[in-house]
C-alpha cells in the first residue's frame, strides 16, 4: 500500500467513464430517481443528477432543502445515523453503485473526501492532521508522510503560512487556517471528489476569499461539489449550480444560466433574493 | 427572618467544618506521633529508616527491668531476654526473671499492609478501567438505544446502590468459592472492580460524549473504520475525564473494608506478596490491607493506649497513601489534558 491511487478501492472505481455531459466533460456522478428518509420521514425527492469531472457543482437552496443530506449520500456519511434509508434510486460513481452490496462504505470515503461547515481539525499536531488518513491505511514512511504533509500544505495553500510550526497544534490556527488545513487533511489522502457544506459559512470575507481561490486551484485535480448558503458564493466558484426546494431539485444548469435566466420560476424567484 | 435563616445555613457549614477539622486533625496529630516516632538512624545508606513504614507488624512487651519501664517488639524483646541471661549467667548471678505484658499487633509497623493496599488498588483499577471504559465504548459508541441499552443503564445504575457489604458477600460467593479462589488477591481484584465499575462506566461514557462529534466525522469522512476512530481519534481526548472520575473510585477502592473482609485480606500474614515459589501462586495469596487492618487492631483486640497508636498511625499513613494515588492521577490526567485541548 503505498499510493492511496494504488488501493483496491480505486481500482473499482477505476471504470471506464459511460456517458458524456454536452460539453465534452466525462460524467462522474450519476443520481436516478434518489429518494432518501430519515426515519419515517422522506428527506430528498426522486434526484437526478448528472455531475461532471473536474469540475465544481454548487448546491444551493433555502435551509432545510435538503442540500447537506444529498452531499452526505454521496460519501455515505449518512449511513452513521440511526434510521436512515434510501428507499428508491441509486448513485453511481464511475458506474459503480456505492450503494450497491460489495461497495465498502470505508473505501468509498477514501475516494470521496468532505470538508465540514464548522472546520474539525484533530487536536493534534498540524502534521498529524495531514498524516491522519495515510496512518490509518497503514502507510508508515517517514519520507512519503514528509512528502504528502507538504505537497497537501501546498496544495491547500497553506504551506507557507505553516511550515515553520507543523509539529504545534492544529487548533492554533485561525479560523480560516484550520478550514483551508481541514481541505489539505482531505487532499492527503488523494480524493477523486471533494464534498464542502458551507465551508466559508464560518469565516470572515478574507478568509473565504482565500478558500474560494483554493477552489479555482483544486478543480484542476478534483471533482468539486460545494454547498453554499451565498449566492455570490455560488456565482464566483462553480461551473454548474443546482437549486433544490424542499427535498425536490428544481433546477441545474451552467451556473450563469441558473443565475442569468433561470427557467423555473422558483430558482429565479430564489436567486433574485426574493425568498430564503 | 431572612437573618436567621441565612445563620443556620452558616452555622451547618461551620458545623460541618468543625466536624471534618476535628476528624482530619485527630488523626494527623496522634497518627503523626506514632509515623515520626518510628524514624531511627542506620549505619548505612540512607542512614534512617522508619520502622512503622517498613516493618511488619508484632506483638509489643512492656516490661520491668532494673527499675525501669521498657517496651520492645517481639524480635527485640527476645534478643534482650537472651543477651541479658547470658549476661547474668557470665557473671555467676541466677537468670533473670522477666515478667512481660503482651498486646499484639502494637509493636512493628504495617509494611504488609500498605504494599497489600497498593495490590489492591491497582489490580481492581485496572480491571474497572479495562472492563468499564469497554463497555462504555460499546453502550455510548455501538449500541443502537433501545431496550437492551435502556436495560443495561438500569442495571448499572443499580449496582452503583448496593452496599459494599453486599459486592463482600457476593465476591466471597462467586470468586472464593464458586471459582475456588480461596481469600486471594485475585479475588479482591474482581470483587473491588465489580464494586466500582459503575462510577467508571458513568464516568466514561460521559467523558466520551464530551468529545466533539467534529472529530469522529472528519476521522469517518477520511476513511477510518468506526474502530480506528475511536481508538485514535475519540478515547486519547476521553482518557482525562475517565481518569478524572476514576480518581473517586480509586479512594473508594482504597478504603472499603467490606468488599475485601471475606475475599482477600488477611488478619496477619508475615511473608511479603513477591515471596512466592510460583508466578501464579501470586495471585492466589490473602493480603493484608490498611483498612482492614485499621478494622482488625480496633475492634478484634482488647483496647488500651497501645493498640491507640497503631489505629491512629494506620489511618494517618492510610489517608496519606489515598492521597498520594488521588495526586498521581491528577498529575497524570493533567499531562493527557495539556495533549489533547480543544
Ligand atoms: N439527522 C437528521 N434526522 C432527521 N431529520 C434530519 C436530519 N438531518 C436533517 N434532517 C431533515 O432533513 C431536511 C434536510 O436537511 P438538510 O439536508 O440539513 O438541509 P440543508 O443542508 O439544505 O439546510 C430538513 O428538513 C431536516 O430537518
Ligand atoms: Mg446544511
Amino acid at each position: 500500500m503505498d499510493t492511496p491511487a494504488a488501493t483496491p478501492a480505486s481500482r473499482t472505481f477505476n471504470v471506464p467513464a459511460t456517458a458524456s455531459a454536452a460539453d465534452g466533460a466525462q460524467t462522474l456522478i450519476e443520481i436516478d430517481s434518489f429518494d432518501f428518509y430519515y426515519g419515517a420521514k422522506q428527506a430528498l425527492f426522486d434526484i437526478n443528477l448528472r455531475l461532471a469531472d473536474k469540475r465544481v457543482t454548487a448546491f444551493i437552496g433555502p435551509s432545510g432543502c435538503g442540500k447537506s443530506t444529498l452531499l452526505r449520500c454521496l460519501n455515505r456519511m449518512n449511513d452513521l445515523i440511526d434510521g436512515t434509508s434510501v428507499k428508491r434510486g441509486n448513485v453511481k460513481i464511475r458506474g459503480i453503485d456505492i450503494y450497491g452490496r460489495d461497495v465498502d462504505s470505508i473505501e468509498l470515503r477514501k475516494r470521496v473526501g468532505m470538508v465540514f461547515q464548522k472546520s474539525n481539525p484533530f487536536p493534534k499536531s498540524i502534521y498529524e492532521n495531514i498524516t491522519y488518513g495515510l496512518r490509518i491505511q497503514g502507510v508508515k514512511s517517514k519520507a512519503r508522510l514528509d512528502e504528502v504533509v507538504e505537497k497537501s500544505l501546498r496544495g491547500a495553500a497553506l504551506w507557507d503560512e505553516v511550515k515553520d510550526r507543523l509539529h504545534e497544534s492544529g487548533l492554533g490556527l485561525s479560523g480560516g487556517q484550520q478550514q483551508r488545513l481541514c481541505i489539505a487533511r482531505t487532499i492527503a489522502v488523494e480524493p477523486e471528489v471533494i464534498l464542502m457544506d458551507e465551508p466559508c459559512s464560518a469565516l470572515d470575507p478574507i478568509a473565504t476569499a482565500k478558500v474560494e481561490e483554493l477552489i479555482h486551484e483544486l478543480k484542476k485535480q478534483f471533482t468539486i461539489i460545494i454547498v453554499t448558503h451565498s449566492m455570490q458564493q455560488a456565482a464566483r466558484c462553480s461551473d454548474q449550480t443546482a437549486f433544490f426546494y424542499m427535498g425536490k431539485l428544481v433546477e441545474f444548469g451552467e451556473t450563469r444560466d441558473i443565475f442569468m435566466n433561470p427557467k423555473n420560476p422558483q430558482t429565479e424567484a430564489y436567486v433574485s433574493g426574493r425568498f430564503g | 427572618m431572612e437573618k436567621s435563616t441565612f445563620w443556620v445555613f452558616r452555622l451547618a457549614t461551620y458545623l460541618i467544618l468543625i466536624a471534618g477539622f476535628s476528624v482530619f486533625g485527630d488523626i494527623v496529630v496522634k497518627g503523626s506521633a506514632t509515623v515520626f516516632g518510628a524514624f531511627k538512624t542506620t549505619s548505612t545508606f540512607p542512614y534512617f529508616t522508619n520502622t512503622f513504614l517498613t516493618e511488619a507488624p508484632e506483638s509489643l512487651y512492656v516490661f520491668e527491668h532494673k527499675g525501669e519501664k521498657r517496651e520492645m517488639g517481639d524480635r527485640e524483646y527476645r534478643a534482650f531476654r537472651e543477651k541479658e541471661t547470658a549476661a547474668a549467667l557470665a557473671a555467676g548471678q541466677p537468670a533473670p526473671q522477666f515478667k512481660a505484658d503482651s498486646y499484639v499487633y502494637s509493636a512493628g509497623g504495617i509494611w504488609p499492609c500498605i504494599v497489600g493496599t497498593v495490590l489492591l488498588v491497582v489490580g481492581s483499577m485496572t480491571i474497572a478501567l479495562l472492563l468499564g471504559v469497554s463497555s462504555a465504548i460499546f453502550l455510548s459508541e455501538y449500541a443502537r438505544d433501545g431496550a437492551f441499552v435502556r436495560f443495561v443503564r438500569l442495571a448499572i445504575l443499580n449496582l452503583a446502590g448496593v452496599p459494599s457489604i453486599v459486592f463482600g458477600l457476593f465476591g466471597f460467593g462467586m470468586f472464593v468459592i464458586y471459582f475456588d479462589w480461596n481469600v486471594s488477591l485475585l479475588a479482591g481484584w474482581f470483587t473491588l472492580a465489580f464494586m466500582v465499575l459503575p462510577v467508571v462506566i458513568t464516568a466514561s461514557e460521559e467523558a466520551l460524549k464530551a468529545v466533539p462529534k467534529g472529530f469522529r466525522e472528519g476521522s469517518l469522512a477520511l476513511g477510518a473504520t468506526k474502530w480506528q476512530t475511536i481508538r485514535s481519534n475519540v478515547l486519547p481526548y476521553a482518557l482525562p475525564g475517565i481518569l478524572t472520575s476514576s480518581i473517586l473510585g480509586i479512594a473508594r477502592v482504597a478504603g472499603e473494608t467490606a468488599p475485601i473482609m471475606f475475599t482477600a485480606a488477611y488478619v496477619v500474614r508475615d511473608k511479603l506478596p513477591w515471596d512466592v515459589e510460583k508466578i501464579s501462586d501470586f495471585f492466589f495469596q490473602g493480603v493484608m490491607a490498611l483498612p482492614y487492618h485499621i478494622y482488625v487492631v480496633s475492634s478484634k483486640i482488647p483496647q488500651n493506649e497501645y493498640t491507640a497508636r497503631v489505629q491512629y498511625g494506620t489511618a494517618f499513613v492510610f489517608l496519606g497513601i489515598v492521597a498520594l494515588i488521588a495526586a498521581s492521577s491528577i498529575v497524570l490526567r493533567n499531562k493527557l489534558r495539556g495533549r489533547y485541548k480543544w
